[in-house]
């Protein structure tokens, strides 16, 4: 029989108010096995972890209830001060009386009584708890960073200063990501591609950076310190090493009209290409889809034009298998698909663009040289609308809830760099509430206003008609001066929302990383811990993790390269205990819990079974316990039990069901 | 039935198989039983016919561990158990001789019971040669006939088909048995309210007498230790101390074989008691073509199966 102390936290009035932890402590010392029971303001707190410490010693005590706020808090704490105390560490449960129950009820009564029922679930739980004891697993000193945009360049630069091995894993055929495509920033309006490039090549020239670009994760498997990871080199269908970049392949390609991607479909490009000029690396690839070759088996030109001899038809996607220490997610973003808002005439009229369309439009790398023009007769505008939170901030199910937090900032950019360039053009803004907190942010939005005689207008535009003249009719209202507007303008600009990448589902079900509604990754504590993911080993960067304009992602990125160089630092990991554990004796080796297991953990081997009654070979699950992440997936898989997970097995979960019912 | 003699006496004489599973006459011609036979003479005892319903592929378990290769009868419909035996590595491909036999449909006492002929002594008109219209049937009170349509299993009316998914050879014709839907009973259920399902479910699942007839029958319940045997789960206790426990011994089963059940139908078929027990794991089949596209368990030896297996297409937990 276990000897067992219950310790009620007050959490100063967190828990108190709500709940009558008096009550509680009463209550406990009459269920089965508790021979200690009090209660303390901060149990958390050097006199509270005192208390613990002293009832241990006087009473003998086996296991330790604490009754208090979430495990993920103060779990560690209360674990680390009974080990101190001379027992296990897991031989402690925390019954959460606060996020499970004082925070959410007013009641006290019923508050109270809840506060019974969990401390009971936990002390059946301790009844049965068994010392455990963590093993040790070595850790790989070598990063990977998913995504080649500035938030992996600067994560991948940051760790590899530090002396470690960084690999970044770039989907589309060159490294910069978004702010590649971007033509000046704010606050300081200096040149995009002016302050990327030397990043870019940077990173490219560092020793220990090693760059995957047209490349996916395919699969991840493992667990912090020791991930593998297998990646798909897509067929470039140009050799990397042979080619010298000079282009000549692409200017002769007779295919030219695909979309081009950077250029957000402004323009075309050929089959055989570099996305931009300044692309790392600085080698084609092809568009297999789009390939005359690909397609009809004749062409070849850019074979026959290659002097290096690098093109390659018959290259094939290859998997590279690695191993990391720690995994950095820098997927990045895209602007919503604008189907829904049909009201704005998107897709009806080519003078409709989005903020991105813009940024490309004023590169004098785009399409239009940089020369502002309408897309559909090349005119130059003279009356320019632009209508803020496209699809952010949005309460129905068209848009996203959330606001994008860059395009207050790079609309009054936008406005400021066209009335700078074209001082006749009239640049209106139709605005919600126009947000610039930040640095030099709101001095930069009153230049706008105040220096550049941007039109600000509080309100929404609620429809823009496309005219037979070309122009287009803008119907807004006006909330300040309570009206309707009626405005005619020849180009207009949305800032439609920005989204996750639509990649990052995908890639986070593979790191088992947790993403909420939105598809931005979650963070392990949204102000405690605020680049790692709550998955060990895996840490995120840029706006995978939430909108924000590119201080903030370099600011962010550092952050997530010092939490992998911590973990890369380290020689060795503590595993978790809490294992699964095959009971051989049970187990029909019917491979049920392999097939479930995401981590490769169990494999079969037939051996020899001895109990009451039973001496013969037998096909048996094993469990790595290194490998082991204690999901628990494959307990409720085997159909005869035999698979139990440590430290929580089915009798202590039963135990607290029955606690709760009782 | 001769045929299968003479065929199983070469394989017997040539040494292929060591032993025979098949199904031997039982103390009524109604029920005969799975049974071993170990040479030539054994097999007087032989039968096959259309009471043979009992499925043999359960056996091969325990046959696996055998020397030799035994020689098992398998009906179209008890291939698919033998196959989701071998995908769990429950039997031994290479110790079993599958010789798979023709169906025309199984029959059974309690169906001749249902549709009022009882105090059966005799039946003609079952064996596999014969063209299984119409049965004779001797009783107490006198000679009768029924259409062999009548007295079959619930589970030929809505057979899966005729098909062999595993075998060595085959002997024997087989008929077309189907007149109904398969899944049509789990809708009549489906269309109840919840009172009315769980009145309906506590109706047939109270009338269990906890004899196992069912567990102990079911190719997929194989454990080498139940969970109702085991101390370590507390469970059997737990069941006992419901009013209504038979549904805590029925439910967690319907569970356990959930993805892994090819409704050969074999717990309804021997359940003394009567309970349609096939519809709870019939409900589960037809929810799992449902959400994640037609499955059917045994049909391949190999492959992910839904409910072990995870696609980026999955129902999420808030469609089920």
């Amino acid at each position: 029989m276990q000897r067992i102390g219950v310790f009620v936290c007050h959490c100063g009035s967190n828990i108190a108010a709500t709940v009558d932890v008096k009550k509680v402590t009463e209550t406990a010392l009459m269920e089965p096995g508790v021979v200690h029971a009090e209660d303390y303001q901060y149990m958390c707190s050097e006199a509270g972890q005192a208390k613990i410490a002293a009832a241990i010693a006087e009473k003998n005590l086996t296991g330790i209830v604490v009754c208090s706020c979430s495990p993920r808090m103060h779990e560690t704490t209360f674990r680390t001060c009974a080990e101190r105390a001379g027992i296990n560490p897991y031989m402690v449960e925390i019954a959460n009386i606060r996020e499970h129950c004082s925070w959410i009820h007013k009641d006290v009564e019923e508050a109270t009584k809840k506060a019974v029922i969990l401390m009971r679930a936990a002390v059946a739980k301790v009844n049965l708890n068994t010392p455990l004891k963590p093993g040790e697993s070595r850790v790989t000193k070598r990063a990977l960073v998913i995504g080649g945009g500035i938030a992996g360049i600067q994560t991948a630069l940051d760790i590899a200063d530090a002396g470690y091995e960084v690999d970044i894993v770039e989907k589309t055929p060159s490294i910069g990501g978004r702010m590649s495509q971007l033509d000046k920033t704010f606050p300081t309006l200096d040149c995009s591609a002016c302050i990327l490039t030397p990043k870019m090549v940077e990173a490219a020239a560092h020793d220990k950076i090693n760059i995957y670009t047209y490349s996916e994760v395919e699969q991840v498997s493992g667990f912090v310190g020791d991930f593998t990871v297998d990646i798909r080199k897509k067929a470039r269908s140009v050799d990397m090493n042979k080619c010298t970049g000079c282009g000549l392949c692409q200017e002769k390609c007779p295919s030219k009209k695909t979309p081009s991607e950077f250029n957000r479909g402004l323009n075309t490009r050929t089959a055989i290409y570099t996305p931009f000029a300044q692309a790392i690396p600085n080698v084609p690839v092809i568009d297999r889809e789009a390939c005359i070759k690909f397609k009809t088996g004749k062409c070849g030109l850019c074979s026959k034009v290659c002097a290096a001899g690098a093109i390659d038809y018959e290259q094939k996607d290859e998997i590279i298998t690695r191993k990391y220490g720690a995994i950095v997610v820098a997927t990045g973003f895209d602007v919503i698909k604008l189907d829904k808002y049909d009201e704005y005439a998107y897709s009806q009229s080519r003078d409709v663009i989005t903020s991105l369309e813009l940024e490309r439009i004023m590169n004098a790398a785009g399409p239009t040289k940089g020369h502002l023009q309408r897309l559909s007769d090349g005119r130059e505008p003279k009356n320019i609308v632009f209508v803020q939170c496209v699809g952010s901030r949005c309460a129905d199910e068209r848009g996203k809830s959330y606001c994008s937090k860059i395009c207050c900032m790079y609309t009054a950019k936008h406005a400021m760099l066209i009335r700078d360039k074209y001082p006749d053009v009239n640049v209106t803004v139709f605005y919600i509430d126009v947000r610039t907190p930040g640095k030099n942010f709101d001095e930069f939005y009153r230049r706008a206003v105040e220096e550049y005689g941007v039109n600000y207008i509080k309100g929404q535009v609620g429809k823009v008609c496309p005219e037979p003249d070309g122009s287009l009719t803008v119907y807004a209202s006006d909330l300040l001066d309570n009206k309707q507007l009626r405005m005619s303008a020849d180009m207009v600009v949305l800032a439609a929302a920005i989204e996750p990448s639509a990649s990052v589902r995908q890639i986070a079900t593979m790191l088992t990383a947790s993403i909420d509604t939105n598809n931005f990754l979650t963070e392990a504590h949204p102000k405690l811990r605020p680049v790692e993911s709550p998955t060990a080993g895996v840490f995120l960067s840029g706006v995978c993790q939430g909108p924000k304009d590119i201080p903030e992602t370099v600011a962010q990125a550092g952050a997530a390269a010092v939490k992998a160089i911590g973990l890369l630092a380290k020689d060795k990991l503590m595993t978790n205990p809490c294992t699964a554990k095959a009971d051989e004796l049970m187990c029909n080796g019917c491979s049920q819990c392999a097939n479930v297991c995401p981590y490769g953990a169990i494999s079969y081997e037939t051996r020899l079974v001895m109990g009451p009654g039973v001496r013969e070979n037998r096909r048996v699950a094993v469990v790595n316990n290194a490998l082991c992440q204690g999901c628990g997936a494959c307990t409720v898989t085997c159909p005869s039990g035999a698979m139990d997970l440590q430290g929580f097995s089915n009798r202590q979960i039963i135990a607290e069901v029955d606690a709760i019912c009782r | 039935m001769q045929e299968l003699i003479n065929r199983t006496k070469e394989l017997l004489a040539d040494g292929t198989v060591a032993r025979v599973l098949g199904w031997r006459r039982g103390d009524l011609p109604t029920n005969p039983e799975p049974a071993y036979f170990n040479d030539g003479e054994s097999l007087s005892e032989f039968v096959y016919n259309g009471f043979c319903g009992a499925n043999l592929s359960k056996y091969m378990i325990e046959a696996s561990e055998l020397d030799g290769r035994t020689l098992v009868f398998l009906k179209p419909c008890d291939t698919y158990s033998f196959n989701q035996l071998l995908k769990e590595n429950r039997v031994d491909r290479e110790k079993a001789y599958i010789i798979g036999v023709g169906c025309k449909g199984k029959i059974s006492e309690a169906s001749l019971n249902a549709i009022g002929i009882k105090n059966v002594i005799d039946v003609k008109g079952a064996e596999l040669t014969d063209a299984c219209d119409t049965l004779t049937i001797e009783t107490l009170t006198g000679n009768t006939t029924c259409a062999y349509r009548d007295a079959m299993l619930e589970r030929c009316h809505v057979c899966r088909g005729k098909e062999y998914v595993v075998y060595d050879e085959l002997i024997g014709d087989s008929a077309d048995t189907v007149d109904g839907d398969r899944f049509d009973e789990v809708r009549k259920i489906e269309a109840m309210s919840p009172e009315e399902r769980f009145a309906f479910f506590k109706a047939e699942l109270s009338k269990c007498i906890r004899c196992n007839a069912c567990r102990n029958v079911c190719p997929a319940c194989s454990c080498r230790k139940c969970v109702f045997d085991s101390t370590k789960f507390d469970s059997a206790q737990k069941a006992n101390s419901d009013s209504f426990e038979e549904k805590m011994f029925h439910i967690i089963r319907a569970f356990h074989v959930a993805g892994r059940c090819t409704d050969c139908g074999e717990c309804s078929r021997v359940c003394p008691q009567g309970i349609p027990l096939h519809l709870l794991n019939r409900k589960f089949i037809k929810d799992i073509n449902t959400l994640y596209g037609d499955f059917c368990a045994g049909e391949s030896a190999e492959g992910a199966t839904p409910l072990t297996s995870f696609t980026f297409g999955d129902a999420e937990p808030g469609t089920v």
